[in-house]
Order: structure tokens, then C-alpha cells, then sequence
């Protein structure tokens, strides 16, 4: 059941809460690790304001899940998770939003973080999530003749793909 | 390489003969040849994995695998005759194994070290190539993962072995002798 | 990127995936107008080896030789970053013998990674005496290792609520001598290298990045540390009584090569301290938890009582049962903040485990830290930043 910690976020983000009220579906403080459940349109602008108010330097990590096999379930089926780190108030937060299942797509930050390019490049190649805006949307783990998206639980672990031509997928 | 026509010492010997005892032998072309191949091959070490690690702990002083020739190693495939296939191969690497396998010059060999080269290690997965077998053939599998320093040099030992009782025309260029 | 017209000077080349400068599969291709470096791109994933996948089909201590292989030139410390995970989600502490030897591994396994790190740089930049003193060193360390749990490389040495076994006997002893060895190899190689003219002009400038664009890219570990800031997760979110330790962390400020190079350095010299004040100070006890569902019963027991029977069979066939949930462990590996994602959906293998390279997010940041240099000095700062491609491509 979703719950909101007001107490717990006004601690943690002083702000965030008063800005983003109804973006807000539920958080969680489970083994000291906090958790923001948002709305998926609302990604771009809650990370643009932990960036610029909170003092959020480093995007320590983006990456997808699938939760189609997990009990209980979840509202959707994919979730795009981000690691956020503040280096001067050493706090750090995770935003989580859930994706349908259908066309999963989100905002991507890569112009709010450089560091993002690369995280939302593994999360297309693994899950299939679309990232709106994103300059260069490709393969960068699998191959590029790679039919599928492996990290997704339907994929079975042994479904091989041959590479038939050596031709990189990137040029200049 | 064994002198195979040593004739039994006679009771006298002219002083000249008895120099000459010292400095010729006879033996066979192939096992000349072959002799002078096993001991100094030129490795390309296509390290990708953890073996790749190893590799570079055999080639230094601890083990140090210039004891047998093999010191040079050369990272074209135009220079070197024997390829060390270190690490796992994933599918998106097997082309380029291939084409840095195609343009090494007869004669080359090839070892797979470590189980991920030779069978696809512990990683039954979508991305990994089950062995280096699908795609070149391979002379010597050297398993372990990482096999350690002493492993690989086994490896090359046994490399040395196989050349020595192979042939100088190999069995593939009989065949395309023998097709033309 | 405009692509290249007839009219443009420019030569692209590929550094391929098979190529004595990177060290691994890392293919680069560079757009080059005589020796400078006019645009880069970088392909990578020519290791993926699928560790998210495989960890989600094998039970939670399986998963363990499969971080080894992560950043296989210290292996130790993805050992301890992924059960620390583990240990976080199941709530529970190890016992504090088990906490000091995790250490003291991950310290030894920190130096092991500097001095590949330092040896195939110099290495690259044909310095090619380094790099037999510091695999000479590395040897002795090796040896440590396979005193302990029986493989050089690839230890998978930590269990979830332990270790894979306690220390054999004279292993402190042991381990005092070499590392008491250790700093003769380091001022031999820092006489060699750190007021060499070659070395110095050839590493000075070249690859530089400032601290607010490293911070961008998410860098963390020396390479951060290189630019200035003094970002270590050993001091800012102490684990394990790092806290209690007495050691300095080491920055430099102009965030080139030769920063890079001096702060990994000064760095083994710190991890050192931090072994002679561990293996000083080593407590008694059990190394692994006394909790039977969580680590394998003592023989004595297993054999001896139904309860260490029946904790045996029921540990073996269904695992560890953590609670359903997720948790982001991160320690201080030798790159920078490998950080383990852990969920849990109360079976007895992971539902997800996600790794967070330190070396994914420096190596984006390699086209600015090249661009406008020649291909030597691209060379000279690839073997900088210890781009470990077991780690990148996982």
C-alpha cells in the first residue's frame, strides 16, 4: 500500500515535498536506504530540482528492473531506477518510477548529468525502456545485430544470438 | 631431435674424424624444422579476461616464459605464429577473432587458455560464445579458471609436444595441395 | 557529428579491440588530423559477459565467483561489496574477526590493483622495468591469497555471513613480512618514475579534467581524487571501523595522468598503514555468523546434532531466504564506489542484483579527456584511468 513519510522526506529533501506534492506516490526507508516512488513525468524536473536546490552533485547510477515475476505485485512492470549522491551534505536518495509495460519511456537527464548518457544507453540495450531525447539511443553492451532485450525475465539466460558480420555499430 | 645416423665408433680414428664427430649430425628436415618452430614461438596474446592476467604474471620474472623462446610476444597478426586466446569470447568478439585468426600466416597454432575460451566457462549465457571452437580451431585447451602461471606453461609444453610429432606440411595445406 | 567530407583533412582510425594499448576489449575510434586527436567515440561491451543475468539464475552464494570476475584484478573487493549487500538486506552484522580479515583483504587487493594499474601504464609508455618489480610484489601477495582460500586471481573468498574459511596458521606473521617488503618495491619504482623527465613530460597535461566535470560524469575513486576532491567512501560512509583506522586520504589537484599516477602511489602506501594497524589489532572469535540459516553449521554439529542436520540439508537445498526487499550496498573498491543493488523476492536466489561499475562512468568521460591530444598521449591516459573491462561490460 503506498504510503508518504512526510516527515522523513521533509528531513531528508527540505523542499521537495512542498514542490513535487502530487508527483509523489509513496516512500520508503527500508535498511536506512530512502526511496522516492514518483510519477514518471516527473522524473526530469524532480532531478532538475535535487540538482540545482539540494545540492545533488553525482548521478551515481541509472538503471531498469523488471518486475514481472515479483510477489507482490508491483503497478507496473518496469521501473527506471536513479541513484542520486550529494557529496556536501552526504545524503543520498533514489528515485524510482514505474513504467508501462507496453512502451515503457521516460525523460532521459543526459544534459542535466553526463553521466546519465551511458546509464539510459544500458537500460534501452537491456530493458527496452525508451529515453525521450536521448542523442544517440543504442546498443552499447550487446551486439548490434541482438534481437531482444536480455535483462527482461521472459528472455531465457541461454538464448544465444550469433554475430554474423564484424562491422562496428558505432563509426565516425 | 635425434641424430638417427650416428654409425658405431670404430677402434681408430683419424684426428679428423674425431673433430668432425663433434661438429655435424644428421637428422631429419622435419625435425629440424620443427625443432626450431616449438622453440621459439611468437605468441598474440588476445587477452580480453582474467587469464589475459595471468598471462602477464607467466610472461614475468616469477615464471617467466621466455625460458622456452615464447618472450616476443607480438601483438599483429602478421608477426606472430601462435595465438593465445585468453578470457572469454563473447559473441560480439568472435568476428574479430576470426578475422585476427584468418590473417596470421601458416604456420600458426592456436590455445585456448582458461575453460571460458575452451568451452564457455561457467557463463551459459545469451552473450557469450560456448568456446573458441565454433569459430577457430583449436590445437591445445589449457582448463582452469585462470589456469594458473604453471598451467599455461603445461599448455605450451604440450604445444611444443604436438609440434614436434607434427608434420611440416600441415594437414590443412595437404588438403588444399592435394584438392588443387 | 558532421560526417567527414572530401575536403577534411581528417584520418579515421580504429584502436581495435585486439591492441596492445587497451588493456581488455575496448575499441576506440578516433578522427585524427594529423596526430591530433580531432573527435573520439568509444565502443564497449566486448566483454559483456552477462553477470545481471547469471546472477538472477544462481542462488545468493553462487553469485560470489561471478563478482570475482567483475574486476578480476582485485577480485577480493567485489567479494566483500556484494555480500555486504547481501548481509544489509538480510539485517544482519558479521562477527568482528570476519570484519577485520575483509579488510585487510580489500586492502591488499586495492594495492594489487594500483600496481597492474601503474605497471601496464608505464608499460604502455615503455617503461617495461616497473612493471617486473611490481608482478615481482604481486607474486608475494598472490601467495597470501592462496594461503587463504586456495586461488590466486579469482578468490571467491567471502560467504553471506562470512568468510569461506578463518586464516591458516602463521598467515599474520606471513603477511607482516611481505607488506614490511612492499615499500622497498614502491620507492624503487617512485625513483624510477616520479622525477623521470620522459615520464613526467609525457604525463603532465595530458588527459586532464576538471573536478566539476568529473563530478558531472560521476567519477569517485582516485581518478576523482586526482582532480581534487577528497571523496572516499572509506571516510565520508565508514564501513567495517574504517573509521577507526589512521590513514590519510590522498588528492592531488591537476587531475592529468601524472595525478592519477602520484595519488594511486601515495594510495598503496596508505592501504599499507591500514594492514599493519589491522593485523595488529586482529580479534578472536568466529569469522562466520552464528545464525544456521544463513551460514553452513560446524561439522561437529552437522554430524552431532539433528538440529545442525537438518540446518545443513535445508541450507543447501533452498538457500538463504532473505526478506523481500531492496538495498544499494556501496564500498570503496580500487576504481572508485562499486556499488551492489540488491532485491530480494524471498527465494533462495536474487531477483535482481545490479553492479554499479566505477569504470562505466570514468570511461564516458575519455573523448574530453583526449580530444584535442595526439594518440600517444590517448595511450598514456587509457592506462590512467584502469579501465578493468570485466567491470565496464560486466
Amino acid at each position: 500500500m503506498p504510503e508518504i513519510d512526510t516527515n522523513l522526506i521533509e528531513n531528508k529533501l527540505p523542499g521537495f515535498l512542498k514542490e513535487f506534492s502530487t508527483e509523489i506516490v509513496s516512500t520508503q526507508d527500508y535498511r536506512g536506504d530512502l526511496t522516492v516512488v514518483l510519477s514518471s513525468g516527473a522524473v526530469r524536473k524532480a532531478i532538475a530540482f535535487l540538482k540545482m536546490h539540494l545540492k545533488f552533485e553525482v548521478l551515481m547510477d541509472v538503471f531498469a528492473m523488471d518486475y514481472s515475476k515479483f510477489e507482490p505485485g508491483t503497478p507496473e512492470r518496469f521501473a527506471v531506477i536513479y541513484n542520486l549522491f550529494s557529496l556536501s551534505k552526504k545524503r543520498r536518495v533514489r528515485l524510482k518510477v514505474f513504467l508501462k509495460e507496453e512502451n515503457p519511456e521516460v525523460d532521459s537527464v543526459y544534459d542535466l548529468y553526463a553521466s546519465a548518457n551511458w546509464f539510459e544507453r544500458e537500460a534501452w540495450d537491456l530493458f527496452g525502456i525508451q529515453f525521450k531525447g536521448h542523442p544517440h539511443l543504442t546498443r552499447i553492451l550487446c551486439h548490434n545485430e541482438f534481437e531482444g532485450h536480455p535483462l527482461r525475465k521472459d528472455y531465457p539466460s541461454d538464448g544465444y544470438q550469433q554475430l554474423r558480420r564484424a562491422s562496428p555499430s558505432v563509426g565516425l | 631431435m635425434t641424430p638417427s645416423s650416428i654409425s658405431k665408433q670404430p677402434s681408430v680414428l683419424t684426428p679428423i674424424e674425431a673433430e668432425s664427430r663433434n661438429m655435424a649430425f644428421t637428422t631429419r628436415l622435419e625435425d629440424f624444422i620443427n625443432w626450431s618452430r616449438k622453440n621459439s614461438l611468437w605468441p598474440l596474446p588476445f587477452g580480453t579476461a582474467c587469464c589475459a592476467i595471468e598471462y602477464m604474471a607467466t610472461v614475468s620474472s616469477h615464471y617467466d616464459i621466455s625460458r622456452f623462446g615464447a618472450e616476443v610476444v607480438r601483438f599483429s597478426p602478421r608477426q606472430s605464429d601462435c595465438l593465445l586466446v585468453l578470457g572469454t569470447v563473447v559473441e560480439k568478439m568472435g568476428p574479430i577473432l576470426r578475422e585476427i585468426y584468418d590473417q596470421m600466416l601458416e604456420p600458426k597454432w592456436v590455445i585456448a587458455v582458461g575453460v571460458c575460451a575452451s568451452s564457455g566457462g561457467f557463463y551459459r549465457a545469451y552473450h557469450v560464445m560456448q568456446g573458441i571452437d565454433e569459430i577457430v580451431p583449436v590445437d591445445v585447451y589449457v582448463p582452469g579458471c585462470p589456469p594458473t602461471p604453471e598451467g599455461i606453461i603445461y599448455g605450451m609444453m604440450k604445444l611444443q609436444e604436438k609440434i614436434t610429432k607434427g608434420g611440416i606440411v600441415r594437414a590443412r595445406d595437404r588438403y588444399k595441395l592435394n584438392r588443387k | 557529428m558532421q560526417s567527414v567530407q572530401p575536403s577534411d583533412n581528417f584520418l579515421q582510425l580504429n584502436l581495435g579491440p585486439s591492441h596492445p594499448a587497451t588493456h581488455g576489449t575496448l575499441r576506440i575510434f578516433v578522427k585524427l588530423e594529423g596526430e591530433i586527436i580531432r573527435d573520439m567515440k568509444l565502443e564497449i561491451g566486448y566483454l559483456h559477459r552477462c553477470f545481471e543475468k547469471m546472477a538472477e539464475t544462481h542462488s545468493w552464494n553462487q553469485v560470489i565467483p561471478f563478482t570475482d570476475r567483475l574486476n578480476y584484478v582485485s577480485a577480493m573487493m567485489n567479494n566483500v561489496g556484494y555480500v555486504m549487500a547481501v548481509e544489509k538486506l538480510l539485517g544482519i552484522e558479521v562477527t568482528k574477526r570476519c570484519q577485520r580479515i575483509r579488510v585487510i583483504m580489500a586492502e591488499l587487493s586495492r594495492i594489487i590493483d594500483h600496481l597492474v594499474c601503474i605497471g601496464a601504464n608505464a608499460v604502455d609508455l615503455g617503461a617495461l622495468t616497473c612493471f617486473w618489480y611490481f608482478f615481482r610484489e604481486r607474486e608475494n601477495i598472490y601467495d597470501l591469497f592462496e594461503a587463504a582460500c586456495g586461488a590466486r586471481l579469482t578468490t571467491s573468498y567471502t560467504r553471506v555471513g562470512g568468510l569461506m574459511a578463518d586464516l591458516p596458521e602463521g598467515w599474520v606473521e606471513w603477511c607482516r613480512k611481505i607488506i614490511n617488503n612492499l615499500p622497498r618495491t614502491l620507492d624503487d619504482v617512485e625513483g624510477l618514475l616520479t622525477t623521470n623527465r620522459i615520464w613526467m613530460d609525457r604525463t603532465r597535461g595530458i588527459g586532464a579534467i576538471s573536478e566539476a566535470r568529473a563530478l558531472e560524469y560521476g567519477f569517485t575513486g582516485p581518478c576523482l581524487r586526482a582532480t581534487g576532491n577528497s571523496y572516499d567512501v572509506r571516510k565520508t560512509h565508514p564501513y567495517y571501523d574504517y573509521d577507526k583506522f589512521d590513514f590519510k586520504v590522498v588528492t592531488e589537484t591537476a587531475g592529468d595522468t601524472y595525478a592519477r599516477y602520484l595519488v594511486r602511489m601515495a594510495e598503496m602506501r596508505e592501504s599499507l598503514k591500514i594492514i599493519q594497524q589491522a593485523l595488529s589489532d586482529l580479534p578472536e572469535g568466529p569469522v562466520n555468523v552464528n545464525d544456521w540459516s544463513i551460514t553452513l553449521p560446524p561439522k561437529e554439529e552437522v554430524y552431532g546434532s539433528i538440529e545442525g542436520l537438518m540446518a545443513h540439508f535445508k541450507l543447501i537445498m533452498h538457500g538463504i531466504k532473505p526478506p523481500k526487499g531492496e538495498v544499494y550496498s556501496y564500498t570503496e573498491a580500487a576504481n572508485g564506489e562499486l556499488g551492489f543493488f540488491v532485491v530480494s523476492d524471498g527465494e533462495g536466489r536474487p531477483y535482481r542484483v545490479r553492479c554499479r561499475p566505477p569504470c562505466f562512468a570514468i570511461y564516458q568521460a575519455f573523448p574530453e579527456m583526449c580530444i584535442g591530444q595526439t594518440v600517444s598521449d590517448a595511450v598514456a591516459t587509457l592506462g590512467s584511468i584502469n579501465i578493468v573491462a570485466g567491470e565496464l561490460d560486466r
